[in-house]
């Protein structure tokens, strides 16, 4: 374990780890009015660590939703971890596979991110990942728990904003992505296509459909050109 | 039928691996391969394209605070202030719209 590596994924995390306490607290009183005890909120929390599965659940749980579907329903929900984790498995060659496997389960959204942002400069350590996913799982747990205690006491979150901090990052992350035209006809369609998405179709197929619409812009601009560095 | 009590714990235990595995699918379909052409051209634009589908909607559907607040954040992120200064300045100006539009 690589103890500076470990903390500049601390260092990276941090700003989330604040920002996700009350949408923690937030679910934990969702998870309360649903039914869940304390220790199975703090259960659910640990072992699906998924606030989109999450929230989305305690909708389906609430209105009796069957066993199975609701298990399917969460699966599309967590859809877009594949292409996550297929694009972090670039840059994690130098992991080992048991190592790898078990990090990825701490694979989140924003520790995604992250380590993309990171990995356009620098390789990254099995100590980063841990750096960068571990902790916020903790806040994760902690809060969600703590939530089922408070009850309402929160008032309405939205008015700190607190809610954005998670599309902010993920914008500044972004915008290291930036190499010219050919980008902004990978995002324009991407956007397009999540918010008609978003629009017509229930549930979480929007991220899903942006990202692949994205990805089929880029391939059909391939040329010789960006395939040359190939070896 | 499941008896009560344990259809939250079964519940947990299948939305967990669910969850786990599309976290491990891409890595287990993809370690050791090697990738080139277009399909490494596809996935290159992993990142960028789920970046924007997973923001769009917040940024463009929610109304004209998310919208302003998404154009303040992508100029900081531009002008490479540090991300802790991207975040809070898209956490406070979305919050201060709010107050306003």
């Amino acid at each position: 374990m690589n103890r500076n590596a470990f903390l500049a994924g601390l260092k990276d995390i941090a700003p989330m780890m604040i920002a996700y306490a009350p949408i923690a607290l937030l679910w934990g009183t969702l998870a309360a009015s649903t039914g869940l005890s304390p220790f199975q909120a703090w259960l659910m929390s640990a072992f699906v660590y998924s606030g989109a599965a999450q929230f989305v659940s305690m909708d389906l749980i609430k209105t009796g939703t069957p066993l199975a579907l609701l298990i399917f329903a969460i699966a599309t929900v967590s859809l877009r971890h594949v292409l996550m984790s297929a694009s972090v498995s670039r840059h994690i060659t130098a992991i080992s596979k048991p190592k790898a496997m078990l990090l990825l389960f701490w694979l989140t959204d924003e520790a995604w991110a992250l380590i993309e942002r990171r990995a356009l400069h620098q390789p990254i350590s099995a100590s980063y990942f841990a750096g960068v996913a571990i902790p916020l799982w903790f806040v994760w747990m902690t809060f969600c728990a703590i939530g089922t205690q408070l009850g309402s006491a929160l008032g309405d979150t939205t008015r700190y904003g607190l809610d954005f901090a998670f599309a902010a990052m993920f914008i500044a992350v972004l915008a290291g992505f930036w190499k010219g035209t050919r980008t902004a006809l990978v995002l324009a369609t991407s956007a397009a296509v999540a918010v008609v998405a978003k629009l017509y179709i229930p549930g979480a197929w929007y991220i899903i459909l942006g990202g692949i619409a994205g990805m089929l812009v880029a391939v059909a601009g391939h040329t010789e050109e960006t395939s040359s560095h190939d070896s | 039928m499941i008896p009560d009590g344990w259809f939250i714990y079964l519940a947990i235990l299948g939305m967990g691996l669910a969850t786990y595995a599309t976290r491990l699918a891409g890595y287990m379909l993809l370690s050791g391969t090697h990738i080139s052409g277009r399909f490494k051209t596809a996935l290159e634009a992993v990142p960028p394209a789920i970046l924007t589908a997973v923001i769009a909607p917040t940024v463009f559907l929610q109304g004209q605070a998310e919208m302003i607040a998404g154009a303040v954040t992508l100029l900081s992120a531009v002008l490479k202030l540090p991300l802790l200064v991207t975040i809070g300045l898209g956490v406070s100006s979305v919050a201060l719209l709010r107050t306003v539009v």
